[in-house]
């Protein structure tokens, strides 16, 4: 998508002649190098990602709900433990990409306030509820398997700041990935009813964590362009259908159905052909009209206002701490 | 020139957060977090960046406490040490095969 330059000595005042920062962007980006927040950077780009950086720290925070909600439920005092670590887990995580979003020139309040006034995207997988302690499992294995399949070529990106978040963070999701399986896997060598509520939860959650890939191809817009500046490494319909051939045989070893009747494997593309994926849901959810849109909302925005006296009480202390430093 | 993150918008300001992972290494950059003063931005960088033993010693600095060599000039200003290769060992090969060189 990049239009090669024209030649300076023919067009000098042309508005197509690329500047020279440009062309140092444009160079660093064809040599798959790395831009860091003092590089000049088109707007555009720093656009795309302040709203892609903002909208996954935004899905780490409010992807808290689905599991805290279970913290004071763990079913021993090991699962409460790992589940506390694994929420916290998604906590840092958001810091760190509010973090590298800041670098861009948007602040923290600013992103708080777009998340906590409805006017930011996240994740439509964190508007679903979760009803059953099985869903700790289908959200660790489904959810954050989906997750890290997205963020593994993340870690290329070619903003610095982000690919070194999504780095960090890949190292800590694949402890959620494997302990999501593990409460699955005790589920299903238990009783009948462990086992069938092992398979309801997988049967829930198995299409929303498909549809965290985005849009298919052909309706995905901005795709295009965050590939060619190499925001973007692999398509959607690329990513899910890896997804999909990871999660086959993972399924075997745990013995549940994945609840796709269309699901088998093509001889001929080497690939498992797929179900139609029911994107109406997908908008419907993205539109702020899923089964927990508004709860998820609320609870962030109390969380935020029941923090404000915190917020002011450290600023005021480290104004007057700063104060009797220079007296 | 600000430091990037750290601007008059923000009601806790930005910090550097530089981790020794272990006794006779230094500490290395690993990110950044925002925290009201010096104090509670260790004990963030503690709970933020060292969860799982990542490290014996931890350093906060303020974001525009850092001052940095103009990003525009940069070719200038490294430019100096670009075709001096015989500040490098491999530029001297007529010792090649000579032992302990």
């Amino acid at each position: 998508m990049t239009i090669p330059p024209v030649p300076y000595a023919i067009a000098p005042e042309s508005t197509d002649t690329v500047s020279a920062e440009e062309q140092q962007f444009n160079d660093l980006i064809a040599a798959d190098s790395r831009i860091e927040p003092r590089d000049w950077m088109p707007e555009g780009y720093r656009k795309t990602l302040i709203r892609q950086i903002s909208q996954h720290a935004h899905s780490e925070i409010i992807g808290m709900q689905p599991e805290g909600n279970w913290i004071t439920r763990a079913p021993s005092l090991k699962r409460k433990a790992i589940l506390l670590a694994k929420v916290q887990d998604e906590a840092g995580h958001g810091l760190y990409l509010y973090s590298a979003a800041q670098t861009l020139g948007i602040s923290r309040d600013l992103m708080t306030e777009q998340l906590i006034a409805g006017k930011a995207r996240y994740s439509s997988i964190f508007n679903y509820p979760s009803p059953t302690w099985a869903d700790m499992g289908s959200i660790g294995w489904l959810v954050d398997g989906a997750a890290i399949c997205n963020q593994v070529p993340l870690c290329r990106a070619s903003y610095g700041p982000y690919g070194r978040a999504m780095v960090r963070i890949c190292k800590e999701e694949s402890f959620h990935q494997r302990q999501g399986f593990e409460i699955l896997l005790e589920l299903m060598n238990g009783t009948p009813a462990q086992r069938e509520m092992a398979q309801e939860s997988v049967n829930r959650w198995y299409w929303p964590a498909l549809q965290m890939f985005g849009p298919p191809d052909d309706d995905s817009p901005n795709s295009a362009q965050s590939m060619a500046w190499n925001i973007k490494r692999f398509s959607n319909d690329e990513l899910r259908q890896r997804f999909v051939g990871m999660l086959v045989p993972q399924a075997e070893v745990l013995g549940v159905t994945l609840p796709d009747p269309d699901l088998r494997w093509n001889e001929e593309k080497g690939v498992y052909d797929m179900g139609e994926i029911d994107w109406t849901e997908f908008h419907e959810v993205l539109a702020g009209r899923g089964p927990a849109n508004a709860r998820r909302l609320q609870r962030r925005r109390d969380a935020h206002n029941e923090g404000q006296w915190v917020r002011e009480a450290a600023a005021a202390y480290a104004a007057k701490q700063a104060v009797k430093a220079v007296a | 020139m600000s430091a990037p993150g750290a601007s008059e918008k923000e009601i806790w300001p930005l910090w550097e957060v530089f981790v020794r992972s272990s006794r006779g290494i230094s500490h290395t950059h690993v990110g950044s977090l925002h925290a009201p003063d010096a104090t509670l931005a260790v004990r963030n960088a503690r709970d933020l960046y060292t969860r799982r033993n990542e490290g014996v010693s931890i350093w906060v600095v303020p974001a525009d406490a850092i001052t940095t060599s103009d990003p525009d000039a940069k070719g200038a200003f490294f430019e100096s040490p670009a075709g001096k290769n015989y500040r490098h060992a491999s530029y001297y090969t007529k010792s090649e095969g000579v032992k302990h060189l």
